[in-house]
Protein backbone atom coordinates (compact mmCIF):
# COMPACT_ATOMS: atom_id res chain seq x y z
CA UNK A 1 0.00 0.00 0.00
CA UNK A 2 1.04 3.62 -0.48
CA UNK A 3 2.04 6.11 2.17
CA UNK A 4 -0.05 6.39 5.30
CA UNK A 5 -2.89 8.88 5.80
CA UNK A 6 -2.36 9.02 9.53
CA UNK A 7 0.98 8.57 11.27
CA UNK A 8 1.15 8.17 15.02
CA UNK A 9 4.67 8.46 16.47
CA UNK A 10 5.65 7.81 20.09
CA UNK A 11 2.44 9.21 21.44
CA UNK A 12 1.94 9.35 25.20
CA UNK A 13 -1.09 10.72 26.95
CA UNK A 14 -1.19 11.63 30.62
CA UNK A 15 -4.02 13.21 32.53
CA UNK A 16 -3.88 15.22 35.71
CA UNK A 17 -5.96 13.18 38.11
CA UNK A 18 -6.66 14.06 41.72
CA UNK A 19 -4.12 11.49 42.87
CA UNK A 20 -1.39 12.90 40.66
CA UNK A 21 -0.43 12.17 37.07
CA UNK A 22 -2.24 9.33 35.35
CA UNK A 23 -0.69 7.82 32.25
CA UNK A 24 -3.38 6.56 29.92
CA UNK A 25 -1.33 5.75 26.82
CA UNK A 26 2.36 5.31 26.18
CA UNK A 27 4.59 4.64 23.16
CA UNK A 28 1.87 4.42 20.58
CA UNK A 29 3.23 3.95 17.07
CA UNK A 30 0.80 3.25 14.27
CA UNK A 31 0.42 4.03 10.59
CA UNK A 32 -2.99 4.02 8.98
CA UNK A 33 -2.91 3.50 5.24
CA UNK A 34 -5.45 4.71 2.71
CA UNK A 35 -8.57 2.60 2.22
CA UNK A 36 -7.89 0.34 5.15
CA UNK A 37 -10.17 -0.39 8.05
CA UNK A 38 -8.46 -0.56 11.43
CA UNK A 39 -10.15 -1.67 14.64
CA UNK A 40 -8.90 -0.76 18.09
CA UNK A 41 -9.85 -3.42 20.58
CA UNK A 42 -9.08 -3.97 24.23
CA UNK A 43 -10.63 -4.23 27.65
CA UNK A 44 -12.50 -1.20 28.91
CA UNK A 45 -10.21 1.46 30.30
CA UNK A 46 -7.36 0.56 27.96
CA UNK A 47 -7.44 3.96 26.34
CA UNK A 48 -8.78 3.00 22.93
CA UNK A 49 -11.23 5.88 22.96
CA UNK A 50 -8.44 8.16 24.15
CA UNK A 51 -6.41 7.15 21.12
CA UNK A 52 -9.37 7.80 18.82
CA UNK A 53 -9.90 11.23 20.37
CA UNK A 54 -6.24 11.98 19.73
CA UNK A 55 -6.61 11.13 16.05
CA UNK A 56 -9.79 13.19 15.94
CA UNK A 57 -7.91 16.10 17.50
CA UNK A 58 -10.47 16.43 20.27
CA UNK A 59 -7.57 16.06 22.71
CA UNK A 60 -3.89 16.74 22.12
CA UNK A 61 -1.12 14.32 23.13
CA UNK A 62 1.13 14.97 26.13
CA UNK A 63 4.09 13.96 24.00
CA UNK A 64 4.68 12.45 20.59
CA UNK A 65 3.34 13.38 17.20
CA UNK A 66 0.19 12.70 15.21
CA UNK A 67 0.17 13.51 11.51
CA UNK A 68 -2.69 13.50 9.06
CA UNK A 69 -1.55 13.87 5.43
CA UNK A 70 1.86 14.96 6.75
CA UNK A 71 0.39 17.81 8.76
CA UNK A 72 0.33 17.81 12.51
CA UNK A 73 -3.10 17.21 14.01
CA UNK A 74 -3.71 20.36 16.05
CA UNK A 75 -7.46 20.12 16.53
CA UNK A 76 -10.62 18.56 15.16
CA UNK A 77 -11.45 19.02 11.49
CA UNK A 78 -14.06 17.71 9.05
CA UNK A 79 -11.31 15.79 7.19
CA UNK A 80 -11.36 13.47 10.23
CA UNK A 81 -15.08 12.90 10.71
CA UNK A 82 -16.26 11.19 13.88
CA UNK A 83 -19.21 8.87 14.40
CA UNK A 84 -20.01 9.13 18.09
CA UNK A 85 -21.19 6.23 20.21
CA UNK A 86 -24.47 7.86 21.16
CA UNK A 87 -25.11 9.22 17.64
CA UNK A 88 -25.01 12.85 18.92
CA UNK A 89 -27.59 14.10 16.46
CA UNK A 90 -28.83 17.56 17.36
CA UNK A 91 -32.38 17.00 18.61
CA UNK A 92 -33.72 20.30 17.30
CA UNK A 93 -32.83 19.51 13.71
CA UNK A 94 -34.31 16.99 11.29
CA UNK A 95 -32.15 14.19 9.89
CA UNK A 96 -31.70 16.23 6.73
CA UNK A 97 -30.63 19.33 8.65
CA UNK A 98 -28.24 17.34 10.82
CA UNK A 99 -26.43 16.01 7.77
CA UNK A 100 -26.66 19.37 6.01
CA UNK A 101 -24.89 21.10 8.90
CA UNK A 102 -21.68 19.24 8.09
CA UNK A 103 -22.10 19.28 4.31
CA UNK A 104 -22.65 23.04 4.33
CA UNK A 105 -19.48 23.48 6.34
CA UNK A 106 -17.31 21.43 3.99
CA UNK A 107 -18.78 22.18 0.56
CA UNK A 108 -20.86 25.32 1.17
CA UNK A 109 -18.26 27.69 -0.21
CA UNK A 110 -17.78 25.90 -3.51
CA UNK A 111 -21.22 24.52 -4.31
CA UNK A 112 -24.75 25.84 -4.70
CA UNK A 113 -27.81 24.88 -2.65
CA UNK A 114 -29.14 22.20 -5.06
CA UNK A 115 -25.80 20.40 -5.14
CA UNK A 116 -25.54 20.43 -1.33
CA UNK A 117 -29.07 19.12 -1.07
CA UNK A 118 -28.22 16.31 -3.48
CA UNK A 119 -25.20 15.41 -1.37
CA UNK A 120 -27.28 15.18 1.81
CA UNK A 121 -29.95 13.10 0.11
CA UNK A 122 -27.34 10.78 -1.41
CA UNK A 123 -25.68 10.25 1.98
CA UNK A 124 -28.97 9.44 3.67
CA UNK A 125 -29.98 7.16 0.79
CA UNK A 126 -26.70 5.30 1.15
CA UNK A 127 -27.68 4.23 4.68
CA UNK A 128 -31.29 3.63 3.55
CA UNK A 129 -32.74 6.56 5.44
CA UNK A 130 -34.29 8.43 2.52
CA UNK A 131 -37.75 7.84 4.01
CA UNK A 132 -36.92 9.83 7.15
CA UNK A 133 -35.34 12.99 5.71
CA UNK A 134 -37.61 15.33 7.60
CA UNK A 135 -38.04 13.37 10.80
CA UNK A 136 -36.54 14.54 14.05
CA UNK A 137 -34.09 12.26 15.89
CA UNK A 138 -36.59 11.45 18.64
CA UNK A 139 -39.02 10.13 16.02
CA UNK A 140 -36.72 7.35 14.79
CA UNK A 141 -35.19 4.26 16.42
CA UNK A 142 -31.70 3.98 17.87
CA UNK A 143 -30.38 2.07 14.87
CA UNK A 144 -31.77 4.68 12.50
CA UNK A 145 -30.18 7.48 14.51
CA UNK A 146 -26.82 5.78 14.20
CA UNK A 147 -27.37 5.42 10.43
CA UNK A 148 -27.94 9.16 10.22
CA UNK A 149 -24.80 9.70 12.31
CA UNK A 150 -22.86 7.60 9.82
CA UNK A 151 -24.42 9.45 6.90
CA UNK A 152 -23.43 12.77 8.47
CA UNK A 153 -19.82 11.63 8.70
CA UNK A 154 -19.66 10.12 5.20
CA UNK A 155 -21.37 13.12 3.61
CA UNK A 156 -18.41 15.29 4.54
CA UNK A 157 -16.15 13.04 2.43
CA UNK A 158 -13.51 12.85 5.14
CA UNK A 159 -9.99 11.58 4.54
CA UNK A 160 -10.50 9.25 7.45
CA UNK A 161 -13.58 8.19 9.36
CA UNK A 162 -13.30 7.67 13.11
CA UNK A 163 -15.91 5.59 14.87
CA UNK A 164 -16.14 5.32 18.64
CA UNK A 165 -18.00 2.10 19.41
CA UNK A 166 -20.51 3.07 16.76
CA UNK A 167 -22.87 0.19 17.45
CA UNK A 168 -22.22 -0.20 21.17
CA UNK A 169 -25.60 1.13 22.22
CA UNK A 170 -27.61 -1.06 19.84
CA UNK A 171 -29.17 -4.49 20.25
CA UNK A 172 -27.45 -7.45 18.59
CA UNK A 173 -29.74 -7.73 15.57
CA UNK A 174 -29.68 -4.04 14.76
CA UNK A 175 -25.96 -4.05 15.26
CA UNK A 176 -25.47 -6.88 12.76
CA UNK A 177 -27.62 -5.08 10.22
CA UNK A 178 -25.62 -1.90 10.63
CA UNK A 179 -22.31 -3.76 10.39
CA UNK A 180 -23.38 -5.18 7.03
CA UNK A 181 -24.54 -1.78 5.96
CA UNK A 182 -21.25 -0.23 6.98
CA UNK A 183 -19.33 -2.92 5.10
CA UNK A 184 -21.34 -2.04 2.01
CA UNK A 185 -20.80 1.70 2.40
CA UNK A 186 -17.07 1.23 2.96
CA UNK A 187 -16.83 -0.90 -0.18
CA UNK A 188 -18.72 1.72 -2.18
CA UNK A 189 -16.73 4.72 -0.94
CA UNK A 190 -13.33 3.16 -0.30
CA UNK A 191 -13.19 5.00 2.99
CA UNK A 192 -10.36 4.80 5.48
CA UNK A 193 -11.77 3.91 8.85
CA UNK A 194 -10.50 3.67 12.42
CA UNK A 195 -13.03 2.07 14.72
CA UNK A 196 -13.06 1.48 18.44
CA UNK A 197 -14.91 -1.66 19.41
CA UNK A 198 -15.09 -4.27 22.13
CA UNK A 199 -16.90 -6.76 19.97
CA UNK A 200 -14.47 -9.35 18.56
CA UNK A 201 -16.82 -10.52 15.78
CA UNK A 202 -17.35 -6.95 14.69
CA UNK A 203 -13.62 -6.37 14.57
CA UNK A 204 -12.91 -9.46 12.45
CA UNK A 205 -15.89 -8.90 10.17
CA UNK A 206 -15.13 -5.28 9.36
CA UNK A 207 -11.38 -4.77 9.67
CA UNK A 208 -8.26 -5.21 7.60
CA UNK A 209 -6.17 -4.91 10.75
CA UNK A 210 -7.11 -5.37 14.37
CA UNK A 211 -4.97 -3.36 16.78
CA UNK A 212 -5.12 -5.01 20.20
CA UNK A 213 -4.27 -2.90 23.18
CA UNK A 214 -2.80 -3.93 26.50
CA UNK A 215 -4.57 -3.13 29.73
CA UNK A 216 -4.36 0.34 31.21
CA UNK A 217 -3.00 2.31 32.91
CA UNK A 218 -0.13 3.11 30.56
CA UNK A 219 -1.70 1.02 27.83
CA UNK A 220 0.02 0.52 24.52
CA UNK A 221 -0.40 -1.54 21.37
CA UNK A 222 0.05 -5.22 22.20
CA UNK A 223 -0.36 -7.07 18.94
CA UNK A 224 -1.78 -6.41 15.51
CA UNK A 225 -3.76 -9.04 13.60
CA UNK A 226 -3.87 -8.79 9.80
CA UNK A 227 -7.28 -9.97 8.66
CA UNK A 228 -6.79 -11.33 5.17
CA UNK A 229 -10.35 -12.15 4.24
CA UNK A 230 -11.38 -11.06 0.76
CA UNK A 231 -14.14 -8.50 0.36
CA UNK A 232 -17.07 -8.30 0.06
CA UNK A 233 -17.44 -10.32 3.23
CA UNK A 234 -20.54 -12.33 3.81
CA UNK A 235 -21.53 -12.84 7.40
CA UNK A 236 -23.24 -16.16 6.70
CA UNK A 237 -20.39 -17.66 4.67
CA UNK A 238 -17.77 -16.47 7.16
CA UNK A 239 -19.58 -18.19 10.02
CA UNK A 240 -18.40 -21.48 8.50
CA UNK A 241 -14.99 -20.20 7.42
CA UNK A 242 -12.09 -21.65 9.38
CA UNK A 243 -9.96 -18.54 8.75
CA UNK A 244 -12.64 -16.39 10.35
CA UNK A 245 -12.64 -18.67 13.37
CA UNK A 246 -8.84 -18.50 13.44
CA UNK A 247 -8.78 -14.70 13.54
CA UNK A 248 -11.41 -14.65 16.22
CA UNK A 249 -9.45 -17.15 18.24
CA UNK A 250 -6.31 -15.03 17.90
CA UNK A 251 -8.09 -11.97 19.28
CA UNK A 252 -9.72 -13.91 22.09
CA UNK A 253 -6.38 -15.47 22.90
CA UNK A 254 -4.86 -12.02 23.31
CA UNK A 255 -7.76 -10.51 25.24
CA UNK A 256 -8.51 -13.36 27.61
CA UNK A 257 -5.22 -15.15 28.05
CA UNK A 258 -2.52 -12.55 27.66
CA UNK A 259 -4.45 -9.52 28.86
CA UNK A 260 -6.94 -11.04 31.22
CA UNK A 261 -8.36 -8.21 33.21
CA UNK A 262 -8.00 -8.62 36.92
CA UNK A 263 -11.29 -8.61 38.75
CA UNK A 264 -11.85 -4.92 39.27
CA UNK B 1 -10.02 -14.97 40.08
CA UNK B 2 -10.84 -18.44 38.85
CA UNK B 3 -14.50 -17.54 38.55
CA UNK B 4 -13.63 -14.51 36.49
CA UNK B 5 -11.56 -16.58 34.11
CA UNK B 6 -14.42 -19.02 33.73
CA UNK B 7 -16.82 -16.24 32.94
CA UNK B 8 -14.54 -14.80 30.32
CA UNK B 9 -13.98 -18.18 28.72
CA UNK B 10 -17.69 -18.75 28.62
CA UNK B 11 -18.14 -15.72 26.45
CA UNK B 12 -17.09 -16.92 22.99
CA UNK B 13 -19.83 -19.55 22.60
CA UNK B 14 -22.42 -16.99 23.62
CA UNK B 15 -21.18 -14.69 20.90
CA UNK B 16 -21.29 -17.48 18.35
CA UNK B 17 -24.92 -18.03 19.23
CA UNK B 18 -25.67 -14.40 18.68
CA UNK B 19 -24.05 -14.52 15.30
CA UNK B 20 -26.20 -17.45 14.28
CA UNK B 21 -29.29 -15.61 15.38
CA UNK B 22 -28.28 -12.58 13.38
CA UNK B 23 -28.16 -14.48 10.11
CA UNK B 24 -29.90 -12.43 7.42
CA UNK B 25 -30.15 -9.37 9.56
CA UNK B 26 -31.19 -6.85 6.90
CA UNK B 27 -34.93 -7.55 6.75
CA UNK B 28 -35.02 -7.98 10.51
CA UNK B 29 -33.60 -4.52 11.07
CA UNK B 30 -35.87 -3.05 8.41
CA UNK B 31 -38.89 -4.49 10.11
CA UNK B 32 -37.67 -3.61 13.55
CA UNK B 33 -36.99 -0.01 12.71
CA UNK B 34 -40.27 0.61 10.94
CA UNK B 35 -42.17 -1.25 13.63
CA UNK B 36 -41.07 1.20 16.33
CA UNK B 37 -42.88 4.40 15.34
CA UNK B 38 -45.70 2.46 13.65
CA UNK B 39 -46.46 0.54 16.81
CA UNK B 40 -46.43 3.69 18.84
CA UNK B 41 -48.88 5.37 16.49
CA UNK B 42 -51.13 2.36 16.56
CA UNK B 43 -50.98 2.28 20.32
CA UNK B 44 -52.11 5.88 20.52
CA UNK B 45 -54.90 5.30 18.08
CA UNK B 46 -56.25 2.27 19.90
CA UNK B 47 -56.12 4.21 23.14
CA UNK B 48 -58.11 7.05 21.61
CA UNK B 49 -60.57 4.58 20.12
CA UNK B 50 -61.00 2.83 23.42
CA UNK B 51 -61.92 6.03 25.20
CA UNK B 52 -64.19 7.09 22.35
CA UNK B 53 -66.06 3.82 22.21
CA UNK B 54 -67.03 4.03 25.87
CA UNK B 55 -68.60 7.46 26.34
CA UNK B 56 -69.61 6.66 29.91
CA UNK B 57 -65.99 6.06 30.81
CA UNK B 58 -64.97 9.29 29.14
CA UNK B 59 -67.61 11.35 30.94
CA UNK B 60 -66.51 9.91 34.24
CA UNK B 61 -62.92 10.84 33.42
CA UNK B 62 -63.93 14.43 32.65
CA UNK B 63 -65.96 14.67 35.85
CA UNK B 64 -63.03 13.35 37.84
CA UNK B 65 -60.95 16.27 36.53
CA UNK B 66 -63.62 18.98 36.80
CA UNK B 67 -65.39 18.17 40.07
CA UNK B 68 -62.54 18.72 42.59
CA UNK B 69 -61.68 22.27 41.44
CA UNK B 70 -65.38 23.18 41.54
CA UNK B 71 -65.51 21.94 45.11
CA UNK B 72 -62.47 24.04 45.93
CA UNK B 73 -64.01 27.18 44.48
CA UNK B 74 -67.30 26.52 46.27
CA UNK B 75 -65.43 26.09 49.55
CA UNK B 76 -63.57 29.37 49.03
CA UNK B 77 -66.79 31.27 48.29
CA UNK B 78 -68.50 29.61 51.27
CA UNK B 79 -65.78 30.62 53.72
CA UNK B 80 -65.65 34.09 52.21
CA UNK B 81 -69.41 34.53 52.64
CA UNK B 82 -69.19 33.29 56.23
CA UNK B 83 -66.34 35.67 57.08
CA UNK B 84 -68.22 38.53 55.42
CA UNK B 85 -71.35 37.88 57.51
CA UNK B 86 -69.37 37.58 60.77
CA UNK B 87 -67.10 40.60 60.29
CA UNK B 88 -69.58 43.03 58.79
CA UNK B 89 -67.06 45.29 57.04
CA UNK B 90 -65.72 42.75 54.50
CA UNK B 91 -68.02 42.62 51.46
CA UNK B 92 -69.52 39.21 50.69
CA UNK B 93 -69.53 37.44 47.32
CA UNK B 94 -72.92 38.89 46.33
CA UNK B 95 -71.91 42.49 46.99
CA UNK B 96 -68.57 42.01 45.25
CA UNK B 97 -70.25 40.42 42.26
CA UNK B 98 -72.61 43.34 41.90
CA UNK B 99 -69.69 45.79 42.15
CA UNK B 100 -67.72 43.76 39.61
CA UNK B 101 -70.58 43.90 37.12
CA UNK B 102 -70.65 47.67 37.41
CA UNK B 103 -66.89 47.94 37.25
CA UNK B 104 -66.46 45.78 34.17
CA UNK B 105 -69.38 47.43 32.38
CA UNK B 106 -67.00 50.30 31.59
CA UNK B 107 -63.38 49.27 32.19
CA UNK B 108 -61.89 51.94 29.94
CA UNK B 109 -63.17 55.28 31.17
CA UNK B 110 -60.96 58.25 31.96
CA UNK B 111 -61.87 60.92 34.49
CA UNK B 112 -58.50 62.55 34.95
CA UNK B 113 -55.16 61.00 35.85
CA UNK B 114 -56.21 59.49 39.18
CA UNK B 115 -59.59 58.10 38.19
CA UNK B 116 -59.41 55.65 35.32
CA UNK B 117 -61.11 52.36 34.49
CA UNK B 118 -59.72 49.06 35.77
CA UNK B 119 -58.78 48.11 32.22
CA UNK B 120 -56.39 51.07 31.96
CA UNK B 121 -54.92 50.24 35.35
CA UNK B 122 -54.21 46.64 34.39
CA UNK B 123 -52.82 47.68 31.01
CA UNK B 124 -50.45 50.25 32.46
CA UNK B 125 -49.20 47.72 35.00
CA UNK B 126 -48.65 45.24 32.19
CA UNK B 127 -46.84 47.90 30.20
CA UNK B 128 -44.43 48.58 33.06
CA UNK B 129 -43.82 44.87 33.51
CA UNK B 130 -43.32 44.50 29.77
CA UNK B 131 -40.74 47.29 29.54
CA UNK B 132 -38.81 46.34 32.68
CA UNK B 133 -38.93 42.72 31.73
CA UNK B 134 -37.87 43.42 28.14
CA UNK B 135 -34.80 45.34 29.25
CA UNK B 136 -33.97 42.58 31.72
CA UNK B 137 -34.14 40.00 28.92
CA UNK B 138 -32.08 42.21 26.62
CA UNK B 139 -29.29 42.44 29.18
CA UNK B 140 -29.78 39.29 31.27
CA UNK B 141 -29.85 36.66 28.54
CA UNK B 142 -26.63 37.69 26.76
CA UNK B 143 -25.03 38.10 30.17
CA UNK B 144 -26.12 34.59 31.10
CA UNK B 145 -24.45 33.31 27.92
CA UNK B 146 -21.23 35.08 28.83
CA UNK B 147 -21.25 33.79 32.42
CA UNK B 148 -22.02 30.25 31.27
CA UNK B 149 -19.36 30.22 28.59
CA UNK B 150 -16.45 31.87 30.40
CA UNK B 151 -15.46 30.63 33.85
CA UNK B 152 -13.53 33.81 34.56
CA UNK B 153 -16.59 35.99 34.03
CA UNK B 154 -18.68 33.61 36.10
CA UNK B 155 -16.26 33.80 39.04
CA UNK B 156 -16.08 37.56 38.62
CA UNK B 157 -19.83 38.16 38.75
CA UNK B 158 -20.98 35.33 40.99
CA UNK B 159 -20.32 37.11 44.32
CA UNK B 160 -22.06 40.27 43.08
CA UNK B 161 -25.12 38.38 41.94
CA UNK B 162 -25.25 36.31 45.13
CA UNK B 163 -25.15 39.52 47.15
CA UNK B 164 -27.77 41.42 45.19
CA UNK B 165 -30.23 38.66 44.38
CA UNK B 166 -31.78 38.29 47.86
CA UNK B 167 -32.43 42.05 48.10
CA UNK B 168 -36.09 42.97 47.70
CA UNK B 169 -36.50 44.86 44.45
CA UNK B 170 -38.45 47.51 46.38
CA UNK B 171 -35.22 48.45 48.14
CA UNK B 172 -34.05 49.64 44.74
CA UNK B 173 -37.07 51.89 44.28
CA UNK B 174 -35.52 55.00 45.94
CA UNK B 175 -32.44 54.62 43.74
CA UNK B 176 -34.74 54.50 40.73
CA UNK B 177 -36.60 57.60 41.90
CA UNK B 178 -33.31 59.38 42.42
CA UNK B 179 -31.88 58.44 39.03
CA UNK B 180 -35.00 58.86 36.88
CA UNK B 181 -36.60 61.72 38.89
CA UNK B 182 -40.01 60.26 38.01
CA UNK B 183 -42.31 57.65 39.54
CA UNK B 184 -43.16 55.73 36.39
CA UNK B 185 -39.65 54.69 35.25
CA UNK B 186 -38.75 53.99 38.88
CA UNK B 187 -41.46 51.30 39.07
CA UNK B 188 -40.25 49.86 35.78
CA UNK B 189 -36.75 49.88 37.23
CA UNK B 190 -37.79 47.62 40.13
CA UNK B 191 -39.28 45.19 37.61
CA UNK B 192 -36.02 45.23 35.69
CA UNK B 193 -34.07 44.44 38.85
CA UNK B 194 -36.27 41.56 39.97
CA UNK B 195 -36.52 40.01 36.47
CA UNK B 196 -32.87 40.02 35.57
CA UNK B 197 -31.54 37.51 38.13
CA UNK B 198 -33.51 34.41 37.09
CA UNK B 199 -32.73 35.15 33.45
CA UNK B 200 -28.99 35.44 34.04
CA UNK B 201 -28.77 32.43 36.31
CA UNK B 202 -30.95 30.08 34.26
CA UNK B 203 -29.33 31.00 30.96
CA UNK B 204 -25.87 30.52 32.45
CA UNK B 205 -26.91 27.14 33.87
CA UNK B 206 -28.30 26.15 30.47
CA UNK B 207 -25.05 27.06 28.75
CA UNK B 208 -23.08 25.05 31.30
CA UNK B 209 -25.35 22.06 30.76
CA UNK B 210 -25.02 21.91 26.98
CA UNK B 211 -23.89 18.31 26.44
CA UNK B 212 -20.19 18.01 25.61
CA UNK B 213 -21.21 15.73 22.73
CA UNK B 214 -22.94 18.57 20.92
CA UNK B 215 -19.90 20.77 21.33
CA UNK B 216 -17.68 17.95 20.08
CA UNK B 217 -19.92 17.65 17.02
CA UNK B 218 -19.47 21.36 16.46
CA UNK B 219 -15.70 21.03 16.74
CA UNK B 220 -15.49 18.06 14.40
CA UNK B 221 -17.70 19.75 11.82
CA UNK B 222 -15.49 22.81 12.15
CA UNK B 223 -18.37 25.20 12.81
CA UNK B 224 -17.34 28.84 13.24
CA UNK B 225 -18.17 30.44 16.61
CA UNK B 226 -21.18 32.34 15.19
CA UNK B 227 -22.72 29.11 13.94
CA UNK B 228 -21.95 27.34 17.22
CA UNK B 229 -24.00 30.01 18.96
CA UNK B 230 -26.95 30.10 16.56
CA UNK B 231 -27.21 26.43 15.63
CA UNK B 232 -26.07 24.67 18.80
CA UNK B 233 -25.83 26.82 21.93
CA UNK B 234 -28.98 28.85 21.38
CA UNK B 235 -31.38 25.95 20.73
CA UNK B 236 -29.81 23.91 23.53
CA UNK B 237 -30.11 26.74 26.04
CA UNK B 238 -33.55 27.98 25.01
CA UNK B 239 -35.53 25.72 27.37
CA UNK B 240 -33.46 26.92 30.34
CA UNK B 241 -33.82 30.56 29.34
CA UNK B 242 -37.57 30.11 29.03
CA UNK B 243 -37.65 28.72 32.57
CA UNK B 244 -35.80 31.84 33.69
CA UNK B 245 -38.29 34.02 31.85
CA UNK B 246 -41.19 32.21 33.45
CA UNK B 247 -39.76 32.65 36.94
CA UNK B 248 -39.10 36.32 36.20
CA UNK B 249 -42.57 37.11 35.01
CA UNK B 250 -44.01 35.54 38.16
CA UNK B 251 -41.91 37.73 40.45
CA UNK B 252 -42.35 40.77 38.24
CA UNK B 253 -46.11 40.53 38.55
CA UNK B 254 -45.77 40.17 42.34
CA UNK B 255 -43.49 43.18 42.60
CA UNK B 256 -45.38 45.56 40.35
CA UNK B 257 -48.36 45.73 42.73
CA UNK B 258 -46.16 46.73 45.65
CA UNK B 259 -44.10 49.15 43.58
CA UNK B 260 -47.17 50.93 42.25
CA UNK B 261 -48.63 51.28 45.74
CA UNK B 262 -45.52 53.29 46.54
CA UNK B 263 -45.19 55.28 43.33
CA UNK B 264 -48.85 56.06 42.53
CA UNK B 265 -50.05 57.09 39.08
CA UNK B 266 -52.04 54.57 37.05
CA UNK B 267 -51.72 50.85 37.66
CA UNK B 268 -53.41 47.99 39.41
CA UNK B 269 -51.25 48.35 42.54
CA UNK B 270 -52.01 52.04 42.79
CA UNK B 271 -55.68 51.30 42.15
CA UNK B 272 -55.78 48.88 45.11
CA UNK B 273 -54.31 51.56 47.37
CA UNK B 274 -56.64 54.23 45.99
CA UNK B 275 -59.70 52.07 46.59
CA UNK B 276 -58.51 51.45 50.15
CA UNK B 277 -58.36 55.20 50.65
CA UNK B 278 -61.89 55.40 49.23
CA UNK B 279 -62.86 52.49 51.50
CA UNK B 280 -64.27 50.53 48.56
CA UNK B 281 -63.26 47.16 49.96
CA UNK B 282 -65.24 45.20 47.37
CA UNK B 283 -63.01 46.76 44.68
CA UNK B 284 -59.94 45.53 46.53
CA UNK B 285 -61.34 42.00 46.50
CA UNK B 286 -62.02 42.35 42.78
CA UNK B 287 -58.45 43.59 42.29
CA UNK B 288 -57.11 40.51 44.07
CA UNK B 289 -58.98 38.30 41.64
CA UNK B 290 -57.88 40.36 38.64
CA UNK B 291 -54.24 40.26 39.70
CA UNK B 292 -54.48 36.51 40.19
CA UNK B 293 -56.09 35.90 36.83
CA UNK B 294 -53.61 38.09 34.93
CA UNK B 295 -50.68 36.39 36.69
CA UNK B 296 -52.06 32.97 35.87
CA UNK B 297 -52.56 33.97 32.22
CA UNK B 298 -49.02 35.26 31.90
CA UNK B 299 -47.65 32.07 33.40
CA UNK B 300 -49.77 29.85 31.16
CA UNK B 301 -48.80 31.80 28.05
CA UNK B 302 -45.12 31.42 28.82
CA UNK B 303 -45.52 27.76 29.67
CA UNK B 304 -47.14 27.17 26.28
CA UNK B 305 -44.35 29.12 24.64
CA UNK B 306 -41.74 27.08 26.51
CA UNK B 307 -43.37 23.83 25.41
CA UNK B 308 -43.48 25.04 21.84
CA UNK B 309 -39.75 25.74 21.76
CA UNK B 310 -38.44 23.01 24.01
CA UNK B 311 -36.93 20.22 21.94
CA UNK B 312 -37.12 17.88 24.94
CA UNK B 313 -40.89 18.09 25.18
CA UNK B 314 -41.42 17.29 21.53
Amino acid sequence: MNKPIVKIENVCQTFNARSGKFTALRDINLDIRPREVVSLIGHSGCGKSTLLNLIAGLTLPSSGLLLCDNREIAGPAPERAVVFQNHSLLPWMTCFENVMLGVEQVFGRKEGKPKLKARVEAALAMVHMEHALHKFPHEISGGMKQRVGIARAFAMEPKILLMDEPFGALDALTRAALQDELNGVMAKTGATVVMVTHDVDEAVLLSDRIVMMTNGPAATIGEIVDVQLERPRDRLALAHDSRFAGYRAAVFEFLYRKQLKKAA
Amino acid sequence: MGAVALLKLAEPPARAERELSSVRPEPVEGQGSSAGPFDAAQGERSLAEASATRPGERLREVLRVVIPPLFGIALLIGIWALVAIKSGNIPGPDKTWAAALKLFADPFYRNGPNDQGIGWNVLSSLQRVGIGFGFAALIGIPMGFVLGRFTFMNRMFEPIISLLRPVSPLAWLPIGLLVFQKADPAATWTIFICSIWPMILNTAEGVRRVPQDYLNVARVLGLPEAKVITRILFPAVLPYTLTGIRLSIGTAWLVIVAAEMLTGGVGIGFWVWDEWNNLKVEHIVIAIFVIGIVGLTLETLLLTLAKRFSYEAR
